[in-house]
């Protein structure tokens, strides 16, 4: 009934030039195309979110230059596709070929994201963890790090994005409730799923993760026990710096022209605002919060008419749920998360 | 009195020397009656009025840029990093959205004085009073529900706040985008050819009504600070906890450092966007949020005379050195990570007084005079060492 009475009006509050318009017309059609294309999106979140999250758990530090992880490891996948013979129209190989390809350029992406973390930690945090400096001078560091890394890329390959690379040409596969699902789309979903179980499982089940969960949940005590709390840092750094490479691999997919020196900034406070929206320092809270977030943002794009309002919505989540449940949907606790 | 502070030797390695300089000019400073104070004051305000006029030629920003528009932005600059040295330095609340309250103060000065505008337009000077009436509502929009979150999360919703604003001013029709608003309004006055006394291609007139501003927010914001308020923020930003225990409300407290930084905010906006006299989205991103707060972190935060320095600086440096302004913000996030790890209380620390509110107070107290703390906001933790 409502729903027809707004179809019928069409834009409300139309006088002059719109402050807001809705098209909810628009938000009706294309909701499931809406909500498959957003738990796409919602999967990079989600894989970007794992990284805030983890060094939350273990250091209760934001780590703003995070984004800056995830853009270097974009550079270096873009790099490696280039070198490889991808360009701006899709090449013709076979599939053995092609994911050839895309796991040897994501695998170099991981390891750039990966030593990019890992130099952050050593040059940046730890003096500071040293000298036991309070939570500001963390922030401050972090937030400068972050800029430092943009602005050298920036100095480097000036401010326009680099050419846009396509992977493969996305063929549809099948149809659900009249939305086309790609191949692309289930390629992203899938991989940023099985990676985050990957990741899961390590912290769950292996050795190393009992420490890295031990550490989360009291340094101190897990130093008495015999875990290095260091390394333990370094390796949340890297699992964090690997995923954001992974992360790149499947954004370029998604978005070709998205590398830019400044393309992981607005990405990076998403996924944050995914992590915190999931429980921040929560692994199976940053999947569910990215997914959330992605289709949340989606909806929101159509709903207004206009592709930034996805940032606009994102933030105004981030805000709604820290009002609400500060703690996010599924609670604060890398400590606590057991099988 | 300088025998009897103690730095802590972990915050100052490298820096005994130029903090003995300092610290004793500043001993000697604080030691002055209140009245000589304001009598050695008289000749550097007189100089730093004289300054676009004298246009001193080691000083001086030409070719590259206008000098007196150069000292504008200085100017502007200091305002700016007054009000957020009151949100940051003195209650400890790690603000990135801060260009938020200035794009909404140039907005609110645009909108109510551009023809181009969809609002009715009021003279410019009503602008001022009313920009920082709605950035202070803006910042009660944001701080209500966020001051009572962990500090860290206040950072990145304040950062989210910034960019909202600059993509709400993208995207919203009647704020028109990267089209922005032409010819925004200036103060009434012309001089004797008939030319108007506020040009957008003069700074002179301009930078001495800001200069005028900052002196009058700096008295007010220094009279804050030694009152009740003033304590209850470094309470805060000392221990919260601690502060919430012995009775300070902390969160209305907190929504005052906020609201009162957001309106200079405003003001200094309202400010900018009659100097340039044209406002659009593009001057609001979160870059120049990260370049006020070097600015504050840099001068010292805390230390209003600092925060002073530390924007002359980051304003000063790409103007006179135009070969570096491109890298601008390369410089500063580096300077960031530098001055963490080596000097955390910036160029010229905040020494905060063992009694905030007053070394009269102290005398009467102790009956000698006031023994400076070695603390600060940034090495609060280890200067544990009296």
């Amino acid at each position: 009934m409502l729903v027809t009475h707004l179809l019928a009006r069409g834009q409300v509050l139309a006088q002059g030039p719109d402050w807001i318009s809705f098209d909810v017309g628009a938000f009706v059609d294309q909701f499931w195309s809406n909500t498959f294309d957003g738990l796409t999106y919602g999967a990079i979140y989600a894989l970007i979110a794992m990284g805030y999250t983890m060094v939350y758990g273990v250091l209760q530090l934001i780590n703003f230059a995070h984004s800056e992880v995830f853009i270097v490891g974009a550079y270096a996948l873009f790099f490696t596709l280039a070198a490889l013979g991808f360009g701006p129209s899709a090449p013709n190989l076979n599939v053995f070929a092609l994911v050839g390809d895309l796991v040897l350029a994501m695998l170099v992406a991981m390891l750039a994201a990966g030593a990019i973390a890992i130099l952050l930690e050593r040059v940046a945090y730890r003096p500071l963890r040293r000298r036991k400096a309070p939570r500001l001078a963390f922030l401050i560091t972090a937030i400068g790090a972050s800029f430092a890394i943009q602005y050298a890329i920036f100095a480097w390959r000036g401010p326009n994005p680099e050419p846009a690379l396509i992977m493969f040409r996305q063929q549809p596969v099948f149809e659900v409730f009249g939305a086309i699902i790609y191949d692309q789309q289930i390629v992203i979903f899938v991989a940023a799923l099985v990676l985050m179980v990957v990741v899961d499982q390590f912290v769950n089940r292996t050795r190393l993760g009992r420490g890295l969960r031990a550490v989360a949940q009291d340094p101190d005590t897990a130093t008495l026990m015999g875990v290095n709390r260091e390394r333990v840092i370094t390796l949340t750094f890297l699992i964090g710096g690997f995923l954001a490479g992974a992360a790149a691999l499947f954004y370029v997919m998604k978005v070709p022209a998205g590398v830019q020196y400044n393309g992981g900034f607005i990405l990076g406070i998403k996924a944050f605002a995914a992590a915190v929206l999931g429980g921040i320092g929560n692994i199976r809270g940053a999947l569910i919060g990215g997914l959330l977030l992605g289709v949340i943002g989606n909806y929101g794009q159509t709903l207004f008419g206009n592709a930034q309002w996805t940032d606009v919505v994102a933030f105004v989540v981030l805000v709604g749920i820290l009002m609400v449940r500060p703690t996010g949907l599924l609670g604060e606790s890398l400590g606590k998360a057991r099988v | 009195m300088t025998t009897t502070q103690n730095p802590s030797p972990a915050a100052t390695p490298s820096s005994g020397g130029d903090r003995r300089l300092l610290g004793g000019l500043r001993d000697r400073w604080n030691g002055l009656p209140r009245a000589q104070q304001w009598l050695w004051l008289i000749p550097l305000v007189v100089l730093i009025y004289a300054l676009p006029v004298l246009n001193p030629p080691l000083l001086t920003t030409e070719p590259g840029t206008n000098f007196p528009i150069a000292l504008f932005d200085a100017a502007r600059f200091a305002l700016l990093a007054i009000g957020l040295n009151v949100v940051v330095g003195q209650a400890g609340l790690l603000d990135l959205g801060y260009v938020g309250f200035f794009a909404v103060g140039a907005y609110v000065a645009a909108m109510l004085t551009s023809p181009d505008s969809v609002l009715t337009t009021i003279p410019y000077l009503w602008t001022l009073p009313i920009a920082m009436i709605v950035t202070m509502l803006a910042g009660l929009l944001l701080g209500g529900p966020t001051l009572r979150l962990r500090g860290d999360y206040l950072a990145i919703v304040t950062l989210g706040f910034g960019e909202i604003i600059r993509l709400l001013a993208t995207i919203v029709g009647p704020l028109k985008g990267q089209v922005g608003f032409q010819g925004v309004g200036r103060p009434p006055g012309t001089d004797a050819d008939g030319q108007p006394l506020f040009a957008n291609s003069d700074g002179t007139t301009w930078y001495w009504l800001v200069v005028t501003i900052t002196i009058a927010i700096l008295l007010l914001v220094g009279n804050l600070e030694r009152s009740r308020v003033g304590r209850a923020w470094i309470a805060i930003r000392e221990d919260e906890d601690a502060a919430q225990i012995m009775g300070v409300p902390t969160v209305r407290f907190k929504l005052w450092a906020f609201v009162i930084g957001a309106a200079i905010g405003g003001l200094s906006g309202a400010l900018f966007a009659g100097q340039v006299g044209f406002v659009n989205n593009q001057k609001f991103d979160v870059p120049t949020s990260v370049l006020f707060l070097a600015a504050v972190v840099l001068g010292g935060s805390g230390n209003k005379v600092g925060v002073i320095v530390g924007a002359f600086l980051v304003s000063y440096i790409p103007n006179r050195f135009i070969e570096l302004a491109g890298y601008k913000y390369l410089i500063f996030g580096v300077a960031l990570i530098v001055l963490m790890a080596f000097r955390p209380q910036g160029l010229l620390g905040a020494r905060q007084r063992l009694l905030a509110y007053g070394r009269q107070a102290y005398q009467r107290l102790v009956g000698k005079p006031e023994q400076l703390a070695s603390d600060n906001p940034m090495t609060a933790e280890n200067g544990g060492d009296r």
